[in-house]
């Protein structure tokens, strides 16, 4: 682990106002707390990061605590950075892109106290690709459920990675036992989310997603399912793909 | 940052786990008020510990076993009676075997031996060891925790541990309060040489003031961990030479043929207590500054070593994940898997000594017919010399067969 500020450290900057500082360093505590409001995505997040360290370290032929030294990666939809500040730390030089400028300057600021240097960006996955953005790994994860136009979004998506390099992409299957489990079970039973947080009807199939990213030039090598269990209160990689389920493709 | 990890402290648990962080590819920094040198002479540490065969695999792993082998006596039975000074030791004794689960039930070896194989395992590691100076306070700050240390020096890192010590400067420094009580007893603590070889045998006699273990260390020599009531205790310390060897023979017996003492004698207070908590952010505690248990069945360093093994595999799985290792969400898996597991052989090891300690007829015939219980049931002796033997519960890596 090393010091590095980050090169836009809000707190630095004269023309920041200290109450929009302030704001987001609210929002940021509420992100990164793992008992608070995003509690369900900490307990998501072990499985998914371990899942995407041991994939790509194995397909880059990496081992260490810092295997990624030298690779680039993009999150898209990076939100608080839940995952991208884990993924500097392994070693890859992480680009975070979110259409929201308030999630963009909330990462920003925690990353700033975790003294990482991330690029964080107000942007799409289309305006990247137009901009010739391209990096070793791709993230996408639970963005594709709430993506409109899916082949097109998937096809700028392709253009993000680098020939050789990966895309992870995470999202909900379209089953009744989706419907059941991840809408009605998690926003109006569990609660772990608000209601309205997903449109089960942009749950999409493993075959129909791997059928786009096929369309869009990129290989398919994996589909793991990703289950929670009840009885352990914890989520595991399973050969259950029947709620969430996460695709890896190549380029 | 100066390192991932800094350790207060570089005792057995510090030093153990700036080992066992190392081996996973950390970077540590550890501070110790003692100098290795210092540590290392006979006048610093009299006492010896018993490692359980967990510890000991856990120390082979961590490349100490290897200067270790040659000073540690292995264990190979233990014979446990109750027992008065005027009264020969009671039929109902009890006597753990280690052929019956395939190898010696541990193993005895001199504090300031184990210290040595710790610095020397240590020394071939890049561990950054900061000797003489103690890390006296600490501030927690965004992403890091700077520790101050009382030479002037501070050092920034991800987390802070505190391996310092039942009176733990740090815990106090953290307001991190206790639970416990004194048992009124002293641990006294000498080493005798005897005409016939021990065999590896470790004896325990429960008598009325507490238990008197005789313990086998390498060679025709054995170190007595004697508990007497604090009092008494002081009264056996200020004894002539002779009368001191006197009162050893009365307790010891004759089955190894005349004894003698050797070297100086110690006297340790005896207490039991419990951190109430174990962390804080970008701060955990370790070994005795987390807890101290009665030494009855010499399970206090083997707990110390079991938590510095939950830590090692607590940190290096969060480390592995790219997560930050300071924070309260990864240190808490830590102390869930650990404080329970020391309340509960802490009260296990104070209901032994209540049980033991004292010479009330309907408790004694009890007891003795409860040692002749197990000792007549293979899989409840089996259970017992497994529990000792650290091989129960959920082990971390370091510690798996």
């Amino acid at each position: 682990m090393t010091d590095a500020a980050h090169p836009a450290a809000a707190s630095t900057d004269p023309s920041v106002d200290p109450a929009e500082v302030a704001k987001f360093s609210a929002m940021a505590a509420e992100w990164w707390d793992p008992a608070g409001k995003f509690a369900p995505l900490h307990k998501f997040n072990p499985v998914r990061l371990q899942f995407i360290r041991e994939t790509a370290a194995k397909h880059f032929g990496r081992t260490g605590l810092r295997p990624f030294d030298g690779l680039t990666l993009l999150d898209i939809g990076c939100g608080g950075g839940l995952l991208a500040e884990p993924m500097t730390r392994l070693g890859f030089a992480v680009t975070g892109a979110d259409a929201s400028e308030k999630n963009v300057k909330t990462a920003r600021t925690h990353a700033t106290t975790s003294g990482l240097a991330i690029d964080y960006r107000v942007t799409t996955a289309e305006s990247l690709a137009e901009a010739g953005v391209a990096c070793d790994v791709v993230l996408n994860m639970e963005v594709v459920e709430h993506v409109a136009d899916l082949p097109g979004y998937l096809n700028a998506c392709a253009r993000l990675v680098k020939p050789g390099g990966l895309m992870f992409v995470a999202t909900l299957n379209k089953t009744l036992k989706s419907l059941a489990l991840a809408k009605i079970g998690v926003e109006y039973v569990l609660r772990w989310l608000p209601p309205g947080t997903h449109d089960w009807t942009r749950f999409v199939e493993p075959e129909r997603l791997t059928g786009f990213l096929k369309d869009a030039g990129l290989t398919v090598k994996q589909t793991q399912g990703v289950s929670f269990n009840p009885l352990s209160w914890s989520w595991s990689l399973s050969n259950d793909t029947d709620v969430n389920y996460i695709v890896v493709a190549g380029r | 940052m100066d390192a991932d990890v800094i350790i207060g402290g570089g005792g057995f648990v510090g030093l153990s786990l700036a080992l066992a962080l190392a081996r996973k590819g950390l970077s540590v920094t550890v501070a110790d008020p003692v100098t290795p040198s210092a540590a290392a002479d006979a006048a610093f540490d009299g006492r010896v510990s018993a490692l359980s065969y967990a510890s000991l695999r856990m120390f082979e792993r961590l490349g100490v076993g290897a200067d270790l082998a040659s000073e540690a006596q292995p264990i190979e039975q233990i014979l446990v009676t109750d027992a008065t000074l005027d009264r020969p030791p009671s039929p109902f004794s009890l006597h753990f075997d280690g052929e019956e689960i395939g190898g010696p039930l541990g193993a005895i070896a001199e504090n300031r031996a184990i210290r040595r194989a710790l610095y020397a395992a240590v020394a071939r590691q890049p561990i950054r060891l900061i000797a003489p100076a103690a890390v006296t306070g600490c501030s927690v700050e965004g992403a890091g925790v700077r520790a101050r240390l009382s030479d002037g020096t501070e050092l920034s890192a991800a987390l802070l541990v505190a391996a310092d010590g039942r009176e733990s400067r740090l815990r106090e420094e953290m307001g991190i309060g206790t639970v416990g009580w004194s048992y009124g007893q002293n641990g006294i603590v000498a080493t005798v040489t005897h005409e016939k070889p021990h065999l590896g045998t470790a004896y325990e006699h429960f008598l009325p003031s507490g238990p008197f273990a005789i313990l086998p260390l390498t060679g025709n020599r054995s170190s007595l961990v004697w508990t007497e009531k604090t009092a008494d205790a002081a009264s056996l310390m200020r004894l002539e030479p002779a009368e001191f060897l006197a009162e050893i023979a009365r307790r010891f017996g004759d089955h190894l043929g005349a004894v003698a003492h050797e070297g100086p004698r110690w006297s340790y207070p005896l207490r039991f207590h419990l951190a109430r908590e174990y962390v804080r952010p970008r701060f955990a505690l370790a070994g005795d500054a987390a807890h101290g248990i009665h030494p009855i069945a010499g399970q206090g360093l083997n707990l110390g070593l079991r938590d510095v093994a939950a830590l090692a595999d607590v940190i290096a799985d969060a480390a592995e994940l790219g997560r930050d290792i300071g924070t309260l969400d990864v240190l808490k898996t830590y102390e869930r898997w650990r404080r329970f597991d020391s309340f509960a052989m802490g009260l296990t090891m104070d209901a032994f000594n209540r049980l033991f300690s004292n010479d009330i007829a309907p408790l004694r015939l009890a007891r003795d017919l409860g040692m002749g219980m197990v000792d007549r049931i293979a899989p409840l002796r089996r259970y017992f010399m497994r529990e000792a033997g650290g091989d129960v519960g959920k082990l971390p890596s370091l510690m798996q067969a």
